[in-house]
């Protein structure tokens, strides 16, 4: 049953069996985009019509591979920047929002507190037509009231990033808080006898020993910006991200370059993964 | 307070409150007004029931509401299922070397992205897919069994982006669980089934709860894979919402919608959370 414990064979086998059939229906959606990224076919799916890297370089009228296809390009350079700001921004107020929590009392910090996790049960369709809707409210009011043109509010890059943002801090909110659950308050007490400012041990001492998991908490949202949808859809403008970009090609035209652009993704993350177990196992 | 403590204070909180108020307090109050609210002929916002009165007018739409609801507990509880086994394999039964590493491999559909993942289920259960080629190869089919665009292939694709969410917490509570409790009562005699049923499950009650709620979250409110998965007969609710926002612009009826799956959701959570005793906060543990 656990380590520990005899089992009967047959348990011990059909349990790996199970498991076993739990990984390939895991890895089966991967592998098969995988391969049929480098099929020698115009349609999605089998049959194999041999190997071919068309679908990453052809540049023809028929097949248009994912480096000559300026769009998907375009969307996928959209998404990267999309990412890299959300990030920034989640990882410095979920920082703080975790120093504050952790560190600090106050009145309606339970309230406060549970607003700030709520993004996590808060389906991510209602996070994006509300923030739709109120940033359409302020937008048009401006315009009405003041004749502004207020562009910033309307769907679009910045709209994406801040709808990614409100559910993004949580999550940094979440790593870096477990992190300063581990933080030895003392340090910190003995900087501030040494005559440091608040803000000074905060900097010098509480920073640096949270420094891996902020690290970590930037990483995450990254690939949470880089992969949403669900909030996306509603903020997005005539800037397409890659998986809105993905998710019109999938339903309106579906060429194998889907599969080429899928594939590069699963790579990108596999290496990832593989450097994140080798960076853990050497500590 | 020190003076200095107060100026840090504000320096922490200033940010905090503009996210919270923002982006999370100030449009949820915005979505309830609106979804109390339509437009005129002169195309002013005026009060009304109508968006509420329409859902509950319209067969079409409860019935959605009730069908996804449905759906959702019942991928929640099949995704509990799937996962448990999983769970307690990778905390207690394979050696710590393997575990790792299986662990890595299933954050990797996490990271990829469930629009990535779902079209890779549309090709392997297509009618010209990986199992009906698979199966036409071996001679037991002629012709193609029709899996996709069924309510099957939807639950089968709302379980792969869901089920590592149920895994990872009951992980977390397995891994505290010391295993000479389960050796004395396996020294005592004890089947199993006796060790699962009373052990081992509701030691890992905290995590399943966590598990399950985030499941249900995520099932209830997803759309990418009825969508793209799902047939025709596939009622979900937030396809609904989805459709008055980016198709026939009847924002007012979508708010109402997204107000009445935030509610029930809600409702469900805080239920959870109140028969198993638990904290939101654990929850995010």
């Amino acid at each position: 049953m656990i380590r520990s414990l005899p089992n009967s064979p047959l348990y011990k086998i059909s349990y790996r069996i199970y498991i076993a059939i739990f990984f390939l229906f895991l890895v089966m959606p991967l592998i098969t985009i995988a391969v049929l990224a480098f099929n020698d076919s115009n349609f999605v799916a089998l049959p194999w019509r041999g190997f071919t890297l068309d679908w990453f370089f052809a540049n023809t009228d028929s097949r248009v591979g994912l480096f000559a296809d300026d769009d998907l390009l375009q969307s996928i350079w959209t998404s990267v920047q999309t990412a890299f700001y959300m990030s920034i921004l989640s990882t410095v107020i979920g920082t703080i929002a975790a120093l504050l929590f952790e560190e600090e009392k106050f009145r309606f910090k339970g309230l406060l507190y549970f607003f700030a996790i709520a993004p996590l049960v808060i389906p991510g369709v209602i996070l994006g037509i509300s923030i739709l809707i109120s940033s359409t409210f302020v937008g048009s009011y401006l315009e009405n009231r003041f004749g502004i043109n207020a562009d910033f509010f309307s769907p679009g890059f910045w709209l994406v990033v801040l709808g990614q943002f409100s559910f993004g801090a949580t999550y940094v909110l979440l790593i870096v808080g477990a992190r300063l659950k581990k933080f030895d308050r003392t340090l910190e007490e003995a900087a501030l006898s040494l005559k440091a400012t608040r803000l000074q041990s905060i900097w010098y001492i509480t920073i640096p020993f949270l420094k891996p998991a902020i690290i970590n908490a930037f990483v995450v949202s990254f690939l949470i910006s880089f992969s949403n949808f669900n909030t996306t859809i509603f903020l997005v403008g005539s800037d397409p991200t890659l998986p809105v970009d993905l998710y019109s090609r999938i339903k309106f035209s579906s060429t194998p370059v889907l599969n080429a652009v899928s594939f590069v993704i699963v790579l990108f993350i596999t290496l990832v993964a593989i450097i994140n177990l080798f960076v853990n196992r050497k500590k | 307070m020190h003076k200095g403590n107060r100026v840090t204070f504000y320096i922490l909180i200033v940010p905090v409150l503009l996210w919270l108020v923002l982006l999370i307090i100030l449009p949820h109050i915005d979505l309830f007004i609106s979804s109390f609210q339509v437009q005129n002929d002169a195309g002013d916002s005026v009060f009304s029931l109508d968006n509420y009165k329409a859902f509950f007018d319209d067969k079409i739409y409860w019935l959605t509401f009730l069908n996804t609801l449905a759906y959702a507990i019942g991928v929640t509880f099949l995704t509990f299922l799937v996962a448990f086994p999983v769970a307690f394999f990778l905390t207690k039964v394979v050696s710590r070397k393997y575990a790792s590493f299986l662990t890595l491999l299933l954050l990797i559909p996490l990271w990829v992205g469930e629009l990535v993942t779902i079209y890779g289920w549309m090709i392997i259960l297509g009618d010209h897919g990986i199992i009906n080629e698979f199966l036409k190869y071996i001679g037991v089919i002629d012709k193609p069994i029709h899996l996709l665009y069924t309510d099957l292939s939807m639950i089968i694709g709302l379980l792969y982006m869901s089920v590592l969410f149920m895994i990872v917490p009951i992980m977390s509570t397995l891994e505290s669980l010391d295993d000479s409790l389960i050796e004395a009562a396996s020294d005592l005699g004890a089947s199993k089934w006796a060790i699962f049923t009373k052990i081992v499950i509701p030691y890992s009650m905290p995590g399943i709860t966590s598990g399950s709620i985030i499941v249900f979250m995520l099932v209830i409110g997803d759309y990418v894979a009825p969508d793209i998965l799902g047939g025709k007969s596939s009622l979900w609710f937030t396809e609904q919402i989805y459709n008055d926002f980016l198709s026939t612009f009847n924002w007012n009826e979508g708010a109402a919608f997204g107000f009445l799956l935030l509610i029930i959701s809600s409702v469900i959570v805080w239920v959870a959370l109140k028969l198993s005793g638990q904290k939101l906060e654990r929850v995010g543990q």
